[in-house]
């Protein structure tokens, strides 16, 4: 949380305006606000994680992703995070395309599947991953798209958006060193700052 | 005939037997009509203390057939206030940190000035001719009553229905002066198939024979059937199909379909409604009725904004906190959704919720657990912001 804090805080103006999409606690939110002054908003679901916005004073919507981002208007929000929550979606490429029209820029983060922990598990025992980013059976997992560093850079090119910035985080060792050089093997989460 | 006796209110409510207070305004109250009241009383019922710095007040906004009696016991009655699930001591109104204001307005029939007080003019009752009212003239007179609290800043302005439509305009007409505006199971304005339900009832009520053009109080007359043919109708509204379903569904109260000789069969909800509608004729007034529920239809928040809410929402400064409940089908959770799209748009601070209830409109006035939950949170972190 503090790596893609640190990594996403330089991407957001003071006064700005954020939409904060599954915003789970809303601890995201308040510490951007803590550091900028920003009119932040965010969309979350889960009934507990709404209450524990409330009680942090965060301005919370419930509201199911899925259905879409059709209540806001085109460019209303300065910023627009999805954090690990992306490959939760029913249809990624849609709410991407949504947060791009409603957003002028956009941050997501994600769990890299091709992470050489995931690919090692899938090649040799011949079972799916579970990892730290992604720490479910397969059974149970909220997980229902699971894409890669390099998936996501080929979407976004395939759709003309804009890659501002991009950050790999990688916690591991050799991961730390060898992330520059192959990114796709060795970034445990993704961050990316795009725009159209 | 056994008369029933209740003397001990159940544990539930600890705010035990109130009584109400007549509070007298001598400012003169400039309606929009362009009428003006001189003075005006308004029956209030307050819980809690006020604190030193007069910060801890709450304004409660009642509903159409709402009154001033909102929590607590009157003696000898079988119901406590009408939102007694909400305010109370450890509640989500919480009455031990919280003092709670809660006024009958101007145009109800439960003591505050309205159609059946005396017209100083023509020293008869108002009747029909009681000036047209508007949500703003409500909220002026509250703005009269804080005064006469000496309360500066409420810490919240909370409503249900009509009552939410005043907590928004509150938060636009006076915005310095309130913390936060709660707004549930309400809309900036009518829809068509709303105004379409009040002019059902009140074409019920015209049509009374003893309705007599509204001056049936001289005449020592009461529309009584066509004031419980437009409380049947409302309160259908105000269910929804899965609750009368869960409530009543199709159970008989009185008759038996095998029996060829029984010559009525009447359903449940029949019986029940009738009643409903019988025991508002008999509490209520059919002038009041038509007045409250001609203003539910003019209201129009945006209307001075070039229909643009959230031009009106930029005048706002205060949080809010916009609840909906899902089977409310009279003020549906898509209206409250436009709510907040305005307040985002304007760069409010806003909390939204939808509620799961099979309880239709009237679902805030329930107990509900996570309607209470999330009720009480966001009231407990507006007290953390109170100066004590």
């Amino acid at each position: 949380m503090e790596k893609i804090l640190d990594s996403i805080l330089p991407w957001i103006q003071s006064n700005s305006r954020v939409l904060d999409l599954a915003c789970g606690d809303g601890s995201l939110l308040e510490k951007i606000q803590k550091v900028r002054q920003i009119n932040g908003y965010g969309l979350e679901i889960d009934e507990k994680s709404i209450i524990e916005c409330i009680g942090k004073g965060i301005n919370v919507i419930e509201q199911d992703l899925d259905t879409g981002l059709s209540n806001f208007a085109d460019n209303c929000f300065d910023s627009i995070i999805i954090c690990e929550a992306l490959q939760e979606m029913r249809h990624p490429n849609l709410l991407l395309s949504e947060m791009l029209r409603v957003g002028r820029e956009c941050i997501i983060t994600f769990p890299n599947f091709g992470h050489w922990s995931a690919r090692c598990q899938l090649f040799f025992l011949g079972k799916m991953p579970v990892t730290r980013q992604l720490s479910y059976q397969w059974y149970e997992t909220p997980n229902i798209h699971f894409f890669t560093y390099r998936d996501f850079k080929m979407l976004c090119e395939a759709q003309n958006i804009r890659i501002l910035h991009y950050y790999c985080i990688a916690e591991a060792y050799p991961d730390v060193y060898l992330k520059k050089i192959f990114p796709n093997l060795f970034t445990q989460t993704a961050v990316f700052h795009l725009s159209l | 005939m056994v008369t029933k006796i209740v003397s001990n209110p159940p544990d539930t409510s600890n705010l035990g037997e109130i009584q109400a207070e007549v509070v007298h305004i001598t400012e003169p109250l400039e309606l929009l009509s362009g009428q003006r009241l001189l003075d005006h009383v308004l029956c209030v019922e307050t819980y809690g203390q006020l604190n030193k710095n007069k910060s801890n007040a709450v304004l409660i906004c009642h509903a159409l057939t709402g009154s001033h009696h909102a929590a607590g016991w009157h003696a000898g009655d079988k119901k406590p206030g009408w939102w007694d699930s909400i305010i109370g001591p450890g509640k989500s109104i919480d009455t031990e940190q919280f003092f709670v204001v809660s006024p009958s307005n101007i145009g109800t029939c439960h003591g505050s000035t309205g159609p059946l007080s005396i017209n100083p003019k023509t020293n008869s009752a108002w009747g029909p001719n009681f000036p047209k009212l508007h949500i703003s003239d409500w909220t002026a007179s509250q703005r009269m009553l804080m005064d006469h609290y000496k309360i500066k800043c409420w810490a919240a302005v909370v409503g249900g229905s009509l009552g939410g439509m005043q907590a928004m305009h509150w938060s636009v007409a006076y915005p310095s002066r309130l913390l936060s505006a709660i707004v549930i199971a309400s809309a900036m304005k009518l829809s068509a198939q709303n105004i379409a339900f009040n002019e059902i009832a009140r074409r019920a009520i015209k049509e009374d024979p003893d309705f007599l053009k509204g001056y049936y109080h001289e005449n020592k007359k009461k529309p009584l059937k066509g004031l419980a043919l437009a409380r049947m109708i409302g309160h259908v509204t105000y269910l929804s199909d899965l609750s009368m379903a869960e409530k009543f569904g199709r159970e008989l109260r009185n008759g038996d379909f095998l029996d060829e000789k029984s010559e009525s069969v009447e359903f449940k909800i029949e019986s029940y409604l009738n009643y409903q509608g019988d025991k508002f004729a008999y509490e209520f007034d059919a002038n009041s009725y038509i007045l409250l529920t001609k203003m539910l239809d003019y209201f129009d928040l945006a209307l001075e904004y070039n229909n643009e809410p959230s031009t009106a929402f930029e005048l706002a400064s205060c949080k809010f906190l916009v609840l909906t409940f899902s089977s409310d089908w009279r003020f549906p959770p898509e209206r409250s959704r436009e709510i907040t799209k305005a307040l985002i748009t304007a760069g409010r601070d806003v909390t939204h919720a939808e509620i799961s209830s099979s309880q239709g409109h009237d679902a805030f006035l329930l107990p509900n657990s996570r309607y209470q939950k999330i009720f009480s949170t966001f009231l407990q972190r507006i007290a953390s912001n109170v100066n004590y």
